[in-house]
């Protein structure tokens, strides 16, 4: 009997099983593959507030500094966090006021964004593009190699004594948290369901409606290229994020949208939208012309009805807790663990949790 | 223009294939990526070059010289990057025509669409790590090959050649004809394995004669020939100088060294089509029912690359996936009767083909025997003492090994590190099936991206809305 199974093994699974283990609870970790090897091992590591929900700013700020120290609070894994300054861009006037009410409420909410001038820009970011109009500058900014999250948590995970079952799919879950495994029966005190874009399957097992929408997001990367950039670079809208690397090789992504479902994974990019991201990404740095691009890849990621988190208890059911469906969750999603492990042991979170009441309250309306 | 068939690689089972279905009716393209078609083993010698004719280059201007007149379209020196359509559709959504996106030899962007989809796109070179096998000097059988056919060049002055199968004395045989000396061939077979094949061979008694000449050859020029024996070393200062087999070091300024040949499977991999790990095939292989259908849907593999069976057995396979194609797109109404005689001719060349290809298999007693400082993964510089720790810390397949390591991020997108990789990650999780594969990826080569953007306005690039604040 574990004090609690936890569902899913991504970046919010791991986080929220090691702080819980570290404060005495038995917990078992189970995936039905690999440890972050779904969103949380193939987003783009970008740690930027200015692609980050004005809500969740806090939660971002704090988990930043938990990426760059991870060392510290994880038995030495990293995930070779960067930190760096951001820059949003503008290439029109409709894009620029966007950039401006877009950094108003994200300031409002704690990122120091500052809005600068293009030359201001180009002094931060050399190889800009000269077509940039306005920029949104944020000091606080940085990066990771999403593809280790998962190598960096397990020692950690083990050394705190989560018993870890990768590879071990939960097909459903009977009364009194028993859930049932490919390797046989599981039995948990309480239950958390961290299963990405899955969640929507697993709140089904306990009864509950709970829909969520897949994001089918795609990322590309160039071969190693003399340095061409040195911040974590967007456009207003969001729709475009850019990155290069200590090796040389530059990271394109931005949320464009491949094919793919919960079912079938990410299947396949769009020629659409392969071209169209890369192309505003050498619009950007046109420096990037000289790269060969190398391979591009898809990743889901969850996306409640408010586009905002699912955490916290579910109604209904003690001791069943669920996290997920965080808007660039990887940015916050140490910190948002380590909140709901808080809130599992009884005590009150430093920040506040995003309680689902109100996506099942919308969907018994509907 | 909406094709009927599109044939990926013009080798010998996609010239076969295309003209094939082109004879037959069907609206055909080929596209290739070399200059002109033929593939390794009939690879045409460039423009303006005159290669003396021998067997092979016979055979290949016949193949060619079917295709030109079939009437099926023809796009040599053309980079595909991309597939798609198919069953990569949304959710729900009715298969889609086939997709493939590529460069001209101009560089201009361009994609053709078909109904179906033939996939012949040979193999790539095993090269079993060992130490120096990165210095300048050493490189792949057919790298050699293509260097002495196309291009006339010699790969060095005093040659080692190493490895299996029948490239081995194929290659030597060439670099004695092409005026190099050749130090010796160090081969991984011992006697008694070719004693073994000598009854599957004697179905091609062509090949088999060809071969025997070759060894007399050697034999002739007094070549040392050293069986059941491989380089287990190469060394040099800025290249190579030396190779080592056994407890003796040989002096030489080129080394070719192959260890078999390996599928490429890019683009059923990129489909999702059903594989499976066939070492005798060469490694993993697509799920192919007897008239080469992959597991997709109008989606069809010949050729070396759908499993290693030999240049001799690739036109029939080439010609069985495209009359499969004909027949489900309607367009072959009697395929029993037509299908019967490539059939035969595929079963007859398969047996001395699978006999070769077996010889060529993975030798897992290579792998065992790689020193853990030893890269593995020379884009990323990743040593097979990485990989043990990666897999020590948890990594048990090929996509969690690739994640823990980068083995496999760089240039060559896996297709040199890929089998000495899967097979160490095999030793530690308890096989290649368990090892799996490099889940398949977009572009299937490394594309240059100002050839990809070409010029465009801001304007025109479909932004999609923003995301809420």
């Amino acid at each position: 009997m574990f004090d609690v199974a936890i569902i899913g093994a991504g970046v919010m699974g791991c986080s929220t099983a090691l702080f819980l283990a570290r404060a005495g609870m038995k917990v078992v970790l189970l995936d039905r593959g690999a440890i972050c090897r779904e969103a949380s091992g193939v987003n783009a590591g970008t740690l930027t507030m200015q692609m980050t929900r004005a809500a969740l700013i806090p939660y971002a700020l704090r988990a930043h500094e938990m990426w760059l120290r991870m060392p510290e609070w994880c038995n030495g894994g990293h995930v070779l966090a960067t930190a760096c300054p951001g820059l949003s861009v503008a290439f029109t006037e409709h894009e620029a006021a966007m950039l401006e009410e877009r950094a108003h409420f994200r300031r409002q909410a704690g990122a120091p964004i500052e809005l600068v001038t293009p030359a201001r820009a180009q002094e931060i970011e050399p190889r800009l593009s000269g077509g940039v109009i306005a920029a949104g500058h944020c000091p606080i900014d940085g990066f990771t190699s999403a593809y280790l999250t998962g190598r960096a948590f397990r020692p950690a995970l083990l050394n705190a004594g989560v018993e870890l079952r990768e590879n071990c799919a939960v097909r459903g879950i009977a009364a009194g948290f028993v859930l049932d495994t490919l390797a046989g029966e599981v039995q948990a005190k309480r239950i958390v369901l961290a299963g990405g874009v899955w969640l929507q399957d697993m709140a089904a097992w306990l009864g509950v409606t709970l829909p969520i929408k897949v994001l089918v997001n795609q990322l590309v990367v160039t071969e190693r290229m003399a340095p061409v950039m040195r911040t974590v670079l967007g456009v207003a809208s969001g729709l475009l994020s850019l990155k290069q690397y200590a090796n040389g090789s530059v990271l394109i992504g931005g949320g464009w949208q491949g094919i793919g479902d919960r079912v079938r994974g990410g299947l396949a990019v769009k020629p659409e939208s392969f071209l169209g991201n890369v192309r505003l990404a050498a619009h950007a740095v046109p420096a990037l012309r000289e790269a060969r691009v190398l391979r591009a890849w898809l990743g889901l990621e969850a996306e409640t009805a408010d586009a905002l988190p699912a955490i916290g208890p579910i109604p209904g059911i003690e001791d069943a807790w669920i996290i997920g469906s965080v808007h660039s969750g990887y940015t916050s999603g140490p910190y948002l663990g380590k909140l709901l492990a808080q809130a599992i042991c009884g005590r009150a979170p430093e920040l506040p949790l995003f309680p689902i009441d109100r996506l099942l309250a919308q969907e018994k309306a509907a | 223009m909406m094709h009927d068939i599109a044939v990926l690689g013009g080798g010998p089972a996609g010239m076969a294939a295309a003209t094939e279905a082109a004879r037959r009716g069907a609206r055909v393209v080929l596209l290739e990526e070399s200059a002109a078609p033929g593939g390794q083993v009939y690879r045409a010698p460039p423009t303006g070059f005159v290669v003396p004719a021998d067997a092979d280059s016979r055979v290949g201007d016949a193949l060619r010289a079917a295709l030109r007149q079939s009437g099926a379209e023809i796009r040599p020196g053309c980079r595909v990057w991309g597939v798609g359509g198919g069953p990569l559709v949304p959710q729900g959504m009715a298969a889609a025509p086939f997709r493939l996106d590529a460069l001209a030899p101009d560089g201009q962007s361009f994609a053709v669409e078909a109904r179906a989809l033939v996939l012949c796109t040979g193999t790539h070179e095993r090269i079993i790590a060992f130490p120096g096998w990165t210095l300048p000097g050493v490189l792949g059988l057919a790298a050699a090959t293509i260097l002495l056919k196309a291009h006339g060049v010699l790969p060095g002055r005093r040659v080692v050649v190493a490895g299996a199968g029948p490239l081995l004395y194929a290659v030597a045989a060439k670099l004695l004809k092409a005026g190099a000396e050749v130090a010796a061939v160090v081969d991984l077979a011992h006697s008694r394995e070719w004693v073994r094949a000598l009854p599957a061979l004697a179905a091609r008694p062509d090949l088999l004669a060809r071969g025997v000449a070759w060894r007399a050859k050697l034999l002739a020029r007094g070549i040392r020939v050293m069986a059941g024996a491989q380089v287990s070393a190469a060394a040099g200062g800025e290249v190579l100088e030396r190779a080592r087999v056994g407890d003796t070091w040989i002096d030489c300024d080129a080394l070719c060294v192959g260890h078999g040949l390996v599928p490429a499977t890019e683009a059923t991999r990129a489909f999702r089509a059903a594989h499976r790990y066939a070492a005798a095939e060469g490694g993993w292989v697509p799920v192919l029912d007897a008239d080469q259908r992959c597991s997709v849907p109008f989606l069809y593999a010949a050729g070396d690359g759908a499993g290693v069976r030999g240049a001799a057995a690739a036109p029939a396979s080439g010609r069985l996936a495209a009359l499969a194609a004909l027949h489900d797109l309607g367009m072959l109404p009697d395929h029993a009767a037509a299908r019967a005689a490539p059939a035969r001719d595929l079963a007859r060349a398969a047996r001395a083909g699978g006999a070769m290809a077996r010889m060529m298999a993975l030798r897992p007693e290579l792998v065992q025997a790689i020193p853990p400082e030893t890269v593995v993964c020379r884009c990323e510089g990743v040593t097979r003492a990485e990989i043990d720790a990666a897999c020590a810390d948890g990594a048990g397949d090929m996509n969690q090994m690739k994640q823990f390591t980068r083995c496999g991020m760089g240039p060559c997108q896996g297709r040199l590190c890929g089998e000495t990789a899967a097979e160490l990650v095999a030793m530690h999780c308890g096989g290649r099936e368990r090892a799996g594969f490099a889940t398949g990826r977009l572009p299937l080569r490394p594309v240059a991206m100002d050839a990809l953007l070409g010029d465009f306005d801001y304007a025109d690039i479909p932004v999609p809305n923003a995301a809420p604040i």
